[in-house]
């Protein structure tokens, strides 16, 4: 599949700074988790695979296997669309505290 | 065959971006570019979208994508399509995404003349009505009424005083092979346009609703109902230009009500009763001009 992915983290110095303004694609090298204050929770059983949260969401971060949501945590913003568009309310929102 | 959630490409092409959440822009590129696939080259000016998408050494597009100088989206978009051409590369898509500030003012001339030269390239512009990656200015997108750090709401100015500029006529009237406009609340309509876009040879325009919490003033979690609303009580409308002719693809019954609409969002919160019968006039005039002239 393909998607930007998360690289080791490390330090650039200047002289490995490119040059001609271009690198690789797909280079990440953080995640987005910590922005969240709630996190959305899939309750599998409620879940009927009509792909709506994965359609939506903003980030891109749900994925559908075997039929149900799946959530990528480390990149999910805690926005709660998935929650509000799934039709048979299988995700909540829950604290992150 | 039409796009739809099970028929979209499962590769991300635009992950691990720092748009705000419930960033309306950053969805429209995400799912364009799975319509487009992997071959997409985007080409991103200074505005959002570049702003959370390039940020070194974090570089969230897997496909190929530039960012341009603010005005110069469409040039070069021009130049990429010209290059690949003359490399005997055949299978890829030039694809922008422009703000409504990077399309409507100050990148209008380079779009004019691209499609003046019909070059075979996707414009997209995702609207979310203001500069917002500076903070909130006013363009000439944003609708009126609405309250930007340039067109501030006090007792005599009610935010600003100047209509939204009719941006898909304007690109519509150079007779443009196809131009649209969509709203990411209603997903699988952008996604057939875009797919239909990649498919006609010359210029292609797509005018996309992305509405924006931070600049709004609305929950992060209602951008889609809010992008569902603005159609539904008819402010903003789903259509094409194709073939010389306008078309309305849908035309609501009963429109919802624009005060409902306006009064859900921060910018808007000081209209007056007034106001909105300005808005609300406004609207039924756009839609007799749509009912009268378009198919
Ligand atoms: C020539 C030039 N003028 C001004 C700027 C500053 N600038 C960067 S992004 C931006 C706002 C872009 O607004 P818009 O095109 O609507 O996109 P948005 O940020 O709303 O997604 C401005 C004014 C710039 N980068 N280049
Ligand atoms: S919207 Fe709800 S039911 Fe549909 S796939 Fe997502 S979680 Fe499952
Ligand atoms: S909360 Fe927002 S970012 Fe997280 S999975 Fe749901 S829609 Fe995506
Ligand atoms: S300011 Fe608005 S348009 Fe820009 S990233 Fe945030 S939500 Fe998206
Ligand atoms: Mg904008």
């Amino acid at each position: 599949m393909i998607k930007p992915t998360l690289r080791e983290q490390k330090i650039f110095p200047f002289a490995d700074v490119p040059e001609h303004t271009s690198f690789e694609a797909g280079y990440l090298v953080s995640v987005n988790s910590g922005w969240r204050s709630i996190r959305p929770v899939v309750n599998t059983a409620a879940c009927i695979g009509c792909m709506q949260c994965y359609l939506y969401c903003p980030d891109g971060v749900i994925a559908i296997q075997d039929g149900k949501a799946v959530i990528d945590y480390d990149f999910c913003k805690g926005c709660g669309i998935c929650s509000k568009i799934c039709k048979p309310s299988a995700i909540q929102m829950e604290s992150e505290r | 065959m039409s796009v739809s959630a099970k028929t979209l490409d499962k590769n991300e092409y635009f992950y691990g971006h720092k748009a705000c959440a419930g960033c309306g822009g950053s969805l429209a590129v995400r799912n364009a570019l799975k319509v487009l696939g992997k071959n997409a080259v985007a080409v991103l000016p200074a505005g959002c979208m570049s702003a959370v998408g390039f940020n070194f050494p974090q570089l969230c597009f897997a496909n190929n994508a530039i960012i341009s100088t603010f005005a110069g989206t469409a040039s070069m978009l021009t130049g990429i399509e010209a290059g690949f051409r003359r490399r005997g590369i055949k299978d890829f898509t030039a694809v922008g995404f422009a703000g409504d500030g990077g399309t409507a003012d100050i990148g209008i001339q380079a779009l004019s003349g691209a499609i003046d030269r019909n070059d075979n390239i996707i414009y997209i512009c995702y609207d979310n009505e203001a500069y917002m990656n500076t903070g909130i200015q006013k363009s000439g997108l944003t609708p009126f009424g609405a309250k930007t750090t340039t067109t501030p709401a006090g007792q005599n100015i009610h935010g600003n005083i100047r209509p939204k500029k009719n941006m898909f006529e304007i690109v519509a009237a150079h007779d443009i092979p196809y131009a649209a406009t969509a709203t990411v609340g209603y997903m699988n309509d952008f996604l057939n346009k875009v797919e239909k876009a990649s498919k006609i040879q010359g210029t292609k325009y797509i005018h996309v609703i992305a509405p924006c919490p931070t600049g709004w003033g609305i929950p992060v979690s209602d951008t889609i109902d809010a992008a569902r609303e603005i159609v539904d009580c008819g402010l903003w409308y789903l259509a094409e230009y194709e073939n010389h002719t306008f078309k309305i693809n849908h035309d609501p019954k009963n429109f919802t009500s624009v005060e409902a609409y306006l009064r859900k969002q921060a910018r808007f919160k000081h209209l007056t009763d007034e106001d909105i019968a300005v808005i609300t006039d406004s609207r039924d005039k756009k839609w007799e001009f749509i009912r009268k002239n378009w198919n």
